[in-house]
C-alpha cells in the first residue's frame, strides 16, 4: 500500500509539471516543468517495481530510472543554454521575451 | 481613527484558458490514476532471470550487469546523448568566463585545492565498486565532475583556459570506447555488444573507466556553457560577437 502512495506521488508530480509546462510563459518554469515531469516518472517507475517479498530489487527499472536521469540531465543544460542565448537576443527581437517578461513581473 | 493603509492586494485573474488546462489536467490525473490502479499485481518482473545470468555477466551487482552488459546498447546510445548535448552547447556560443579574475577568496582557493585530491579518490573508487556494490561509470562520473565544476568556479586559470582539443578527445573518449567494444564482440567471434564471460569483468571495468572520464569532462562542459576561446580552426574570438543575432 506504501508502494501505491509513492507511485500516484510520482504520477501527481508529473501532472503537477506537465501544468506548469503548459501554463507557464517564462522558459525556466518551463524548464523546472520538465525536470519535475521527469523526477515524478522516475518514482514512480521506482515505486511500482518495488515488491516488498522479494530478496533483492529488480534491476530493469532501476537501470531505466538511471538512463532517465542522465537523458534529463542533459536536455535541462542545452534548454538552459538555448534559454540564456533566446534572452541575449531579445534586445533584437522585442516580441520574443514578451509574455514571459509579463509572467516575470507578475511573480 | 487608523487610517485604513493596509495595501490592496491585487488579484490577478486567471485566464479561461488555464481553467481548461487545468479541467483537461485533472480528467487526465483520473485517467492515470485508474490505470495504475489496474496495473496486475504481481508484477511481471525481470529479475529472476538476471539472478539467473548473474554469473556470466562478470559483476556482481544485479543493476551495473543490466546497465553495461544485458542492455549495454541503450548505455551507448545515453552516453551519445551525452556527447550530443556537449555538441549542441558547444555549437551555441562561448564559455562565459570573466576574463580577469574578480576577487578570490583565499579560503575557497585552499579548500579546493585540498578536495581536488579527494574528489578523484571518491570517483575513482565509486568507478570499481560498481562491480559489486552500487557505483558504476554513472556515479562516478558524477562525482568526478563536481570536483571539475568546483574548480571551474573558484578561478582557477588553467582549468578555466584548457585547450580545446584534449576537451574533444576527453568527450569522444566514452563513446569510442563503447563502440569499439561492441565491435570487438563482433570480431571475438559473437554478436554486436556480447561479452565473452570470461572477459566480461575485465572489459566492463575498462568501459565504466572510459566513460566516466567522458561522463564528467561533459557534465563539467555542461556548467561551463560554451566552446573554449581557443578553439580549433576560428577565428580569434572578439568580445561582444555572442551578444545576441540580428
Amino acid at each position: 500500500m506504501t508502494n501505491l502512495l509513492y507511485s500516484l506521488t510520482g504520477l501527481i508530480l508529473f501532472i503537477f509539471g506537465f501544468f506548469a509546462l503548459i501554463v507557464c510563459a517564462h522558459p525556466l518554469r518551463k524548464i523546472l516543468g520538465c525536470n519535475i515531469m521527469a523526477s515524478g516518472i522516475f518514482l514512480f517507475l521506482v515505486a511500482t517495481s518495488y515488491r516488498a517479498d522479494a530478496a533483492a530489487i529488480d534491476p530493469v527499472p532501476q537501470a531505466m530510472v538511471l538512463t532517465g536521469i542522465v537523458v534529463s540531465v542533459s536536455f535541462t543544460a542545452v534548454a538552459l543554454i538555448l534559454a540564456i542565448h533566446v534572452r541575449k537576443s531579445v534586445p533584437k527581437n522585442p516580441q520574443l521575451g514578451e509574455r514571459s517578461r509579463k509572467d516575470e513581473a507578475a511573480s | 481613527m487608523k487610517t485604513d493603509s493596509r495595501m490592496q492586494v491585487q488579484k490577478t485573474k486567471m485566464a479561461p484558458l488555464i481553467w481548461v488546462v487545468l479541467l483537461l489536467s485533472t480528467c487526465l490525473t483520473g485517467l492515470l490514476i485508474w490505470t495504475v490502479l489496474k496495473i496486475p499485481r504481481p508484477l511481471p518482473s525481470l529479475a529472476p532471470e538476471v539472478a539467473n545470468r548473474l554469473a556470466a555477466s562478470g559483476v556482481d551487482n544485479s543493476v551495473t550487469a543490466v546497465l553495461l552488459n544485458f542492455r549495454g546498447y541503450d548505455t551507448m546510445l545515453e552516453v551519445m546523448v551525452f556527447l550530443l548535448g556537449a555538441i549542441t552547447i558547444w555549437s551555441i556560443g562561448h564559455a562565459p568566463f570573466p576574463p580577469k579574475i574578480q576577487d578570490t577568496s583565499p579560503i575557497q582557493t585552499a579548500a579546493v585545492r585540498l578536495l581536488a585530491p579527494f574528489v578523484c579518490i571518491i570517483g575513482g573508487y565509486l568507478v570499481w565498486q560498481g562491480s559489486s556494490h552500487t557505483g558504476g561509470a554513472f556515479q562516478g562520473g558524477a562525482v568526478l565532475s563536481a570536483g571539475l565544476v568546483l574548480l571551474l568556479i573558484s578561478d582557477f586559470l588553467g582549468v578555466q583556459r584548457v585547450k580545446s582539443l584534449p576537451l574533444r578527445l576527453g568527450f569522444t573518449l566514452g563513446p569510442l570506447v563503447f563502440v569499439g567494444m561492441a565491435l570487438w564482440g563482433i570480431i571475438a567471434g559473437g554478436s554486436f555488444l556480447s561479452f565473452a564471460p570470461h572477459q566480461a569483468g575485465a572489459l566492463l571495468l575498462l568501459l565504466e573507466a572510459a566513460c566516466a572520464v567522458s561522463i564528467g569532462l561533459t557534465l563539467a562542459a555542461f556548467f561551463a556553457g560554451g566552446r573554449p576561446l581557443d578553439d580549433l580552426r576560428e577565428e580569434p574570438y572578439s568580445p561582444g560577437q555572442d551578444e545576441g543575432e540580428g
